[in-house]
């Protein structure tokens, strides 16, 4: 018989668990009715007594890992509690989310454990089983994954479903002990690149550009930089019109690796772009539930960071661009300088900075 | 605390990103129809942390730079043509099955033996490279389990920098949520460390270090040991292309204000 356990963390206040968290919760928590299996949660987490109060899934088993050593992410003690977590539940299926705290360390806890690991899990399924979905080669390639070996760790990437860690009750913890080699590696803090390059043109901070929760994603292409009617480039221009768009409508930005590369070579292109804007092959897969692409030629390496983009339309100057290859809801043929300056306008009326 | 390192990046071998991409069934499973033809490229991710290797013995004399693939040989063959002229270093070949479908537990166990047995290799310098995940099965677990089989105990995934400091311990940038790094403080190697993009562009091509690599990595392809890879209990349901082909709208008839109009009310709507 199958047993499920569901690994989370919280989120970076330490106050509640993190969304990814309770939607592994939500998942397992479905999993483990389907399977007809015991529920176990555990949490590595400073203090998880805080949370004792209101926590979800009543009627799981809670274990938690906490103390000062796992109030930030490192790989050394996450590592060694998530296995000590996984050695006092006796799980078959370990669920977790797909964070960065996680995604970190599962596949050595997976070794340690002597199972086996798959990640990036879009959803569970299966017919008396668990059957996962996941990617391949960047989203291109959709696959149904089985294993027969256990324990099987699967880090999953999937939608939330609120309704199924919505209810919350107190809940008993269990300690687990953990005893951790000595600390190599020191978390001295955060870091945004964004910041470090205004500070470093001598401006003030700005507001991050990079916001997983936006409903919007815009993309920035290389068109931006690139010679405009008037023979000219309008790089400053660009950069001003892509900023106040970025601040009115409240979008996440994204762009496409032609236009951050042109940043890594040292040609002065809109600065406030790292790579970690870029969407695409090489880049990050957003999940916003529109996007707007601009000046961007809609290549197959950069669409496929769209994948899980819900609503998608296109300001290009092209009219056999990509996007008008299916890859887009609506294609406008136009000039995203005029368009944008526009737009800005309207959404500045409604939503004054 | 040592300055010199050896670094070993773990890169393996992806079709071209312009390639279209179709499933197959293949003698051992799922594969890519005609992969073996398709122009390929050096793993993208892995390909930035082998610049970075690069730089990094570059700067630190005495360090060694060793790339470790598992691909067919005659891959191997045709990408080393190109790879040796960006970078100095010494090839581990091994030759295995390409593609994105071989499970990742094997894999990491054909890569760790292999590094485990590079001669002259100090563990206590070792300084594991690769990207933070590959173009093929992009699950992020193979480096850190061949991190994990050979005993290192610090891990560091979505790195864009390293700084070695003056006592040989390193400060390390990882990427996490929002947009944002992680700063760390490791006490030195080994370490390994799962490059997202770093920060160098592409190095250009170098004729002069190509002729220099190429003496050792034709000896090094033909010696390259052949592995299985075990599937450990993985087994594909299925395998496919997901249709998401839109009907586009192209709109070309609309002034620059009536666009605006109309994208302010799509933003707007729930």
């Amino acid at each position: 018989m199958e047993s499920v356990l569901v690994l989370t963390h919280c989120d970076e206040a330490g106050a509640t668990l993190s969304k990814g968290s309770l939607a592994a919760i939500g998942a397992g928590k479905q999993l483990a009715g389907r399977l007809g299996s015991p529920l176990a949660i555990g949490i590595v987490d400073e203090d998880s007594e805080k949370l004792a109060a209101n926590l979800p899934a009543p009627g799981a088993r809670w274990l938690a890992v906490s103390g000062e050593a796992f109030a930030q992410p490192r790989f050394a003690s996450d590592a060694a509690a998530c296995a000590a977590i996984c050695r006092a539940a006796q799980a078959t299926i370990i669920l977790a989310p797909q964070s960065s705290r996680f995604a970190r360390v599962l596949a050595a806890v997976a070794h340690r454990m002597n199972g086996r690991i798959d990640t990036h899990i879009a959803s569970m399924g299966g017919a008396g089983g668990l059957d996962a979905t996941r990617w391949h080669y960047r989203q291109r390639i959709e696959a149904v994954i089985r294993r027969g070996s256990r324990p099987w760790f699967l880090l999953y990437d999937g939608a939330a479903d609120a309704s199924n860690a919505a209810e919350t009750a107190p809940a008993h913890i269990e300690r687990v002990a953990v005893e951790l080699p000595p600390p190599r590696t020191t978390v001295t803090g955060m870091r945004s690149p964004e910041q470090a390059a205004a500070g470093a043109q001598g401006g003030s901070p700005r507001l991050g550009t990079i916001r997983p929760d936006a409903k919007l994603l815009l993309v920035a292409g290389a068109g931006w930089t690139k010679k405009q009617p008037d023979g000219k480039i309008h790089t400053a221009e660009a950069g001003d019109l892509i900023l106040r768009f970025v601040q009115v409508s409240g979008a996440s930005l994204g762009s496409s690796k032609s236009l951050v590369d042109q940043s890594g070579e040292g040609n002065s292109v809109l600065p406030f772009l790292t790579h970690l804007n870029q969407v695409g092959q090489t880049g990050a897969t957003p999940r916003h539930r529109k996007g707007l692409a601009t000046c961007c030629h809609g290549e197959e390496p950069h669409v496929v960071g769209w994948r899980f983009i819900g609503e998608r339309r296109a300001v290009s100057l092209d009219p056999n661009c990509g996007w008008t290859r299916g890859k887009a809801d609506v294609v406008y043929i136009a000039d995203a300088f005029q368009v944008l300056a526009r737009l800005n306008s309207l959404l500045g009326q409604s939503r004054p900075l | 605390m040592a300055k010199s390192f050896h670094i070993v990046v773990c890169a393996g071998i992806v079709p071209d990103p312009l390639q279209t991409l179709e499933p197959a069934t293949g003698p051992t499973g799922p594969a890519i129809k005609n992969e073996m033809l398709l122009p390929a490229i050096l793993d993208p991710w892995a390909a930035c942390a082998l610049y970075e290797a690069a730089k990094l013995a570059q700067e630190h004399p005495g360090s060694r730079v060793w790339l470790v693939s598992l691909a067919p040989k005659a891959k191997l063959q045709q990408l080393m043509m190109n790879v040796a002229q960006k970078a100095a270093f010494e090839l581990v070949a091994i030759d295995g099955p390409i593609g994105g479908f071989a499970d990742a537990h094997g894999t990491a166990a054909a890569l760790a033996e292999s590094i485990g047995a590079i001669p002259g290799l100090d563990r206590s310098k070792l300084l594991l490279f690769g990207g933070w995940e590959s173009a093929t099965r992009g699950a992020g677990v193979t480096l850190q389990l061949v991190g994990e089989r050979l005993g290192i105990a610090d891990q560091f995934q979505g790195v864009d920098r390293i700084d070695i400091l003056d006592d040989g311990s390193f400060e390390v940038l990882e990427r996490v949520e929002g947009g944002r790094h992680q700063a760390s403080i490791c006490a030195g190697a080994p370490a390994v460390l799962g490059w997202a993009t770093g920060s160098l562009p592409e190095p250009r091509n170098n004729p002069q270090l190509g002729m220099a690599n190429m003496r050792t990595l034709m000896p090094a392809i033909q010696r390259a040991r052949t592995v299985a890879i075990d599937a450990n209990g993985l087994h594909y349901v299925s395998t496919s292309v997901p249709t998401q082909q839109r009907a586009t709208r192209v709109v070309k008839d609309l002034s620059p204000d009536e666009i605006a109009h109309e994208l302010a009310e799509w933003i707007g709507a729930e």
